[in-house]
């Protein structure tokens, strides 16, 4: 790949100490390990996988909110650590899933949309009012809700709050961890839609994780499959939805509902259990769930490959070069 | 720039936050009785020099135990209404007077202890880990220490005034503030809106300052009013054993104890400084149970 990547993590790892109990010993949580992940200017990157296997920590560690155990992120070629706060704060900028928490109930929305600049020490303060609401009617926010709270209004304008907070500092990347699975399904597609617009108008990049698969397929340039702290499988969108190499990928495509009822409910054929993060499975951590797997993958971790199609993968059943039979 | 997808507009133009509280505020009974009752005193003890008929140390023996003027002995007199106690001392100059007493002690010891166990707990709640570790510690520390028998100790070392009293109050009731704004604390520094402010950059005091205690104001404020009670009654009862308020100082607690002696003859000695007593606890405690329910969730 050419240029230098928006934001670009390169093997990092977080690993949270969890207390055992009372006088027991503590143990390590793996919630991401060794990932690498970069994002272009311009493209929607999507990050997707079930609940608990890492994806909220790594946009947290891409914010600069947790540091990373091992690895580092850059942001336009350097080092996320070595940057100051209020430039990290200027070019990344996050949108919570639930609009209810992610807007202080004491602050009204002038405040809220104006905290930015007032944080930011921006240079003109006489201008901040009609910046921000600028940038309130351009996320559809009339601007007779300036002096309201956030409990007079609805999840919807709630949201278009927190977007238009993340904004009015014009950040190149925004990182929206789940921005719609805490609306209405009728509000989901205007605030999708205005992501989209928001995107092409000011440019931006978006980091999007979503356990919505349609709304991924509809904004993302490219994607990315976590399991249990790893990435395991990234690709251009139109080829992981047409043909997943991983297994889970194919899975998790697979548990997508259908309007049409006598589909019935699809058999990802997962099984129920997702397992203790505390006690990860030796060799390919997916291999006790996974349909195809083969007697080496208890053993031996799968490597990155590039994946047929474009893309990588990181799962035995594509990797040539492994010969699981010695291994077996 | 072209506008974004239009908004549903809301259905009617809702009243504004401050109409809102004013509403809420004046449909509270106990909130408005108790701030009626907590003003009165208030006053009665900042225009003591002029509402007290006599001087509060002024004893003339030979009008000793005058009872009130409802009180239907011979002696009752509108010279003294609520009558003079064993050294014939105005029994309603030495109550307003004590007024300004029991107000002191109260919001002194309240404010004391308030500073400590905020910064404590807020610490505590924000860092948690370590910090939490040595706060709660600190906490248990003064759990396991029995608030009149660490008065008497330093009583009995330092000697006893009202400056004493404040400090051993307020050294001492920070407990419940500590406890109440930690808990309130992690429950805050967990939602999104604090993530957000540290993604645009905010420092951990703007936070704290500016995130968090706006949102746990309305439990200080009750815990507050609670432990402003609590320190009246504590003031009270240590004047009470004689290791407060110093005589001839006119505290209600000291009153009180200065009668119980002539409890069964003359009873009103105990039952005028007594009710002032509950009067001003109850005004205290209805005015925080009311801010409590003004401000609760729900309210803006």
């Amino acid at each position: 790949m050419s240029g230098a990547a928006l934001i670009e993590a390169r093997e990092v790892s977080c690993t949270f100490t969890v207390s055992g109990g009372f006088m027991k010993e503590k143990r390590r949580l793996q919630a991401v390990s060794r990932v690498s992940l970069r994002i272009e200017p311009g493209e929607v990157m999507a990050l997707v996988g079930e609940s608990g296997c890492g994806k909220t920590t790594l946009a947290k560690m891409m914010m600069g909110l947790i540091a990373p155990s091992e690895g580092t992120i850059e942001i336009g070629g350097r080092p996320l650590a070595s940057l100051p706060r209020m430039e990290i704060a200027r070019s990344v900028q996050p949108i919570f899933q639930d609009p209810y928490s992610s807007l202080n109930p004491r602050r009204s929305v002038g405040s809220i949309v104006t905290q930015p600049l007032r944080v930011q020490k921006d240079p003109d303060p006489e201008t901040w009012r009609r910046r921000a609401e600028e940038m309130m009617e351009f996320v559809g926010l009339p601007q007779r809700l300036f002096n309201h709270y956030p409990g007079q209004l609805s999840g919807g304008q709630r949201q278009r709050v927190a977007i238009a907070r993340a904004l009015v500092n014009r950040p190149r990347m925004v990182i929206c961890d789940e921005p719609t699975s805490a609306l209405d399904v009728s509000v989901q597609s205007q605030i999708l839609n205005l992501m989209q617009d928001l995107r092409s108008e000011l440019g931006l990049t978006y980091l999007l994780i979503s356990h919505n698969l349609a709304a991924v397929e509809h904004m993302a340039s490219r994607v990315a499959v976590m399991y249990l702290g790893r990435i395991v499988e990234e690709a251009k969108t139109g080829r992981l939805f047409d043909s997943p190499c991983h297994p889970y990928s194919e899975a998790l495509l697979g548990s997508v509902l259908t309007p049409d009822p006598t589909l019935g409910i699809p058999d990802t054929q997962l099984g129920t259990s997702y397992p203790n993060p505390l006690d990860v499975p030796p060799g390919c951590s997916f291999h006790p769930r996974c349909a195809k797997a083969m007697p080496g993958c208890s053993v031996r971790a799968p490597r990155r490959v590039p994946a047929p199609g474009g893309g990588a993968v990181a799962c035995h059943l594509h990797d040539e070069g492994a010969a699981l039979d010695t291994v077996s | 720039m072209e506008k974004a997808a239009p908004m549903v507009s809301l259905p009617a133009p809702e009243p504004s936050p401050a109409a809102l509280l004013r509403r809420r505020i004046f449909g509270h009974a106990g909130l408005l009785i108790g701030s009626a009752v907590l003003i009165a005193i208030i006053l009665t003890a900042l225009l003591a020099p002029w509402i007290a008929p006599h001087d509060p140390y002024d004893q003339v023996l030979d009008r000793k135990l005058i009872p009130p003027v409802w009180s239907d002995g011979g002696k009752a007199t509108w010279v003294h209404p609520l009558g003079t106690d064993h050294f014939g001392r105005d029994y309603l100059s030495r109550l307003i007077w004590g007024a300004r007493i029991s107000l002191v002690i109260g919001f002194s010891a309240m404010l004391i202890s308030g500073v400590i166990g905020t910064v404590l707990g807020v610490l505590a709640g924000f860092f948690g880990g370590r910090v939490d570790m040595v706060a709660n510690f600190l906490i248990t520390t003064r759990l396991s220490m029995p608030v009149v028998l660490v008065a008497i100790a330093v009583v009995s070392l330092v000697g006893s005034s009202l400056t004493v009293v404040i400090w051993v109050l307020g050294l001492l009731i920070w407990d419940r503030f500590a406890v109440v704004m930690r808990s309130a604390t992690m429950q805050v520094r967990n939602l999104d809106f604090v993530a957000a402010a540290q993604a645009l950059g905010c420092s951990k005091s703007r936070i704290v300052f500016s995130e968090i205690l706006p949102n746990i104001a309305n439990h200080l404020i009750v815990v507050a009013t609670v432990e402003m009670a609590h320190a009246i009654l504590l003031e009270a009862a240590l004047s009470f054993l004689g290791l407060g308020v110093q005589p001839p100082e006119p505290s209600w607690g000291l009153m009180i104890s200065e009668a119980k002696g002539l409890m069964f003859f003359d009873g009103w000695l105990i039952a005028i400084p007594g009710t002032a007593l509950f009067a001003l606890v109850l005004s205290i405690n209805l005015l925080g149970d009311g801010v409590r329910d003004v401000t609760a969730p729900g309210g803006v």
